[in-house]
């Protein structure tokens, strides 16, 4: 954005071309923003639009048309191009972030009106639906059982899995590896949850239970977990494993000791991530687990809840109370989701491969 | 306790396509041998066919015989594990454990083959710091990261890694390409002293290198890209140097080659 340098000039362009052009002041594109947000609010109430998103979508247009204008009149066609690309790219990045924004806000919002220390400690036994109370201590105790047991299961298979493709597998059975891996990080939690009804509850015969819904997250965890532990693997480089291999160290323990070292800041982000996106499940927790309104510690027997099956539970139940109660709970989840990732950051940084310098 | 090894008839293959071509040679016990040779000649390749590191590349095998003294390294029932212990490796780039400090990349032979008494390590650790002339360098930090090591310390500290393991025999795969002139006379005169103790194979691309530190010293070639190489000759330094017998070893070393 400095100087531009101009081409070289053919003989027949006089020798009017300069480096150094007239250029906007620093402050020209907050201006132009400021001015086209100032516009798209006038021409929102001019013509009567009510919606605000609209008032947006104008302000953001006007901002990019206004930017090109100026900067053709100032700067120049190639200038111009170059502001306009930029404003692009802001414009996409607040179009992005605003929903997010207003979620969170949304949540917060409305989700601390109810959550407080008896909230987060009491379960909803004995609550009558329509009074304000009770908790989500159940929801808690379910979700960290049910996600706890099924990372439990995914984690050493799906690490186990990416070893073998990435460090053993050649030929038709990795491929096939590879393949269902891939068909798996397709499936729709719902599937997932009425493949273990059918064979864990109806052919088996089991009750509902927190393992149940365990089993379908597991299914879901499984393929986020090879994919990022895949690629983690491949980064390692080849010579480490060559280095070991020298040194008269075994295989399995060069991938034990040198290469899942190496990797395992990226390993953990994975895996944390997987952990992630299975807490918001709810589909297999309403058909294996049922939900239930009081504590049960026990995984293997009987209903539990879980956070998301809660919040889906609360709106069902269509009165304030319960509203409140659902937005609370969804701001405890996002809260629980967040926490893990940043916990999955600090660890993938502790762990990673030291500089020293 | 350096070893002799003797090869002969020798050829690699990647999959399908032939590397190197029938070689035969002796290296002696307590020499330092080196190969010189355009690119792409098969020297790396020939030098990992001697510690079985060559199969390690997908469709990476090999035909004929390589004896350590009187054992063939490629006879069935030959462990690939065991050979590499008694035959070390330094690589073109340094590669310390990154996740491992000074130390534990020393001890890592050791400690990944199941040595826990924490005396003994650190008596082996600083045996092999000295012999890879590392140790005044780095005795105050032995607990910081490999990583954050200089280039030509690094390299050394691989050499320390690779001789802390005992092994006999020592390749080194074009070991100062990396390095800057400094480092490359330290790990020169490292080389010099490991001689003593070890049967020192090298590979390199420089051919004062070539003539400085080996005794004996042998020229690889191909006679077309995309033909395996070949051994074009093996005799003392000097008279490669001076008077080699072949034509092509004469017009490589004196830069009249292509």
């Amino acid at each position: 954005m400095s100087h531009t340098i101009a081409d070289k000039a053919p003989a027949a362009v006089p020798a009017t071309r300069r480096l150094s052009q007239r250029r906007m002041p620093r402050w020209a594109p907050a201006a132009i923003a400021a001015a086209a947000i100032l516009l798209g609010i006038g021409i929102g109430l001019a013509a009567g639009l009510e919606s605000r998103i609209q008032w947006g979508m104008i302000a953001l247009l006007l901002f990019v048309a206004g930017t090109y204008a100026v900067t053709t009149a100032v700067e120049g066609r190639r200038q111009a191009k170059d502001r306009v690309v930029t404003s692009i790219v802001w414009a996409c990045f607040i179009v992005a972030i605003v929903p997010l924004y207003s979620l969170i806000a949304t949540t917060i919002s409305k989700g601390l009106k109810v959550l407080n220390g008896d909230f987060l400690s009491h379960s909803m036994g004995g609550v009558i639906t329509i009074q304000p109370g009770g908790g989500i201590y159940h929801a808690i105790i379910g979700t960290i059982e049910q996600v706890g047991i099924a990372t439990l299961i995914a984690t050493p298979i799906g690490l186990l899995t990416a070893v073998y493709l990435v460090e053993y597998g050649k030929g038709k059975l990795a491929k096939a590896v590879t393949f269902f891996v891939d068909v798996m990080t397709g499936i729709p939690s719902i599937v997932a949850g009425l493949f273990i009804l059918t064979v864990w509850v109806l052919m088996l015969g089991n009750g509902p239970s927190g393992f149940a819904g365990s089993m379908a997250l597991t299914i879901l965890m499984l393929p986020v977990v090879v994919r990022s532990t895949e690629e983690m693997l491949k980064l390692v480089p080849n010579e480490l494993r060559e280095a070991s291999l020298a040194l008269g160290v075994p295989k399995w323990r060069t991938i034990l000791k040198v290469v899942l070292p190496t990797a395992i800041g990226g390993i953990t982000t994975g895996v944390m991530l997987a952990v992630a996106r299975i807490t918001g499940e709810t589909a297999p927790i309403m058909l294996l687990v049922f939900g239930s309104q009081i504590i049960n510690n026990n995984p293997f027997e009987g209903g539990q809840s879980s956070l998301s099956y809660y919040v889906f539970e609360q709106f069902q139940n269509g009165n304030d109370a319960s509203y409140d109660r659902a937005w609370a709970a969804a701001l405890v989840l996002i809260a629980f989701v967040m926490i893990l990732n940043v916990v999955a950051r600090g660890i993938a940084r502790w762990k990673a491969p030291k500089t020293g310098r | 306790m350096a070893k002799r090894i003797d090869v002969s008839g020798l050829s690699a293959y990647y999959s399908n396509h032939k590397a190197i071509d029938d070689i035969s040679m002796t290296v002696e016990p307590r020499s330092v041998t080196a190969f010189i040779g355009p690119s792409g000649c098969g020297k790396s390749t020939f030098l990992r066919t001697l510690n079985r590191m060559h199969e390690v590349t997908p469709g990476g095998r090999v035909e004929g015989k390589v004896m350590l003294d009187d054992e063939n390294l490629y006879a069935s029932g030959v462990d690939p594990v065991a050979v590499r212990r008694t035959v070390g490796m330094v690589f073109q780039r340094p590669n310390p454990f990154p996740t491992m400090s000074i130390f534990d990349n020393v001890a890592a032979g050791l400690k990944l083959n199941g040595m826990r008494r924490k005396s003994e390590l650190e008596n082996v650790v600083e045996k092999s710091l000295k012999g890879a002339n590392l140790w005044n360098e780095v005795k105050d930090r032995l607990n910081k990261p490999g990583s954050g090591l200089s280039g030509g310390q690094q390299q050394r500290l691989c050499i320390a890694r690779a001789i802390a393991v005992e092994p006999q025999v020592l390749l080194m795969d074009e070991p100062c390409s990396a390095l800057d002139p400094i480092s490359t006379l330290a790990i020169e005169d490292l080389i010099g002293e490991l001689k003593a103790r070890f049967t020192i194979v090298i590979v390199t691309h420089n051919m004062q290198q070539a003539a400085r530190v080996s005794d004996r010293t042998a020229f690889f070639n191909l006679s077309a890209i995309g033909q395996p190489g070949k051994l074009i000759e093996l005799d003392d330094t000097e008279r490669i140097f001076s008077n080699p017998s072949v034509q092509a070893t004469e017009d490589y070393i004196s830069g009249r080659f292509g």
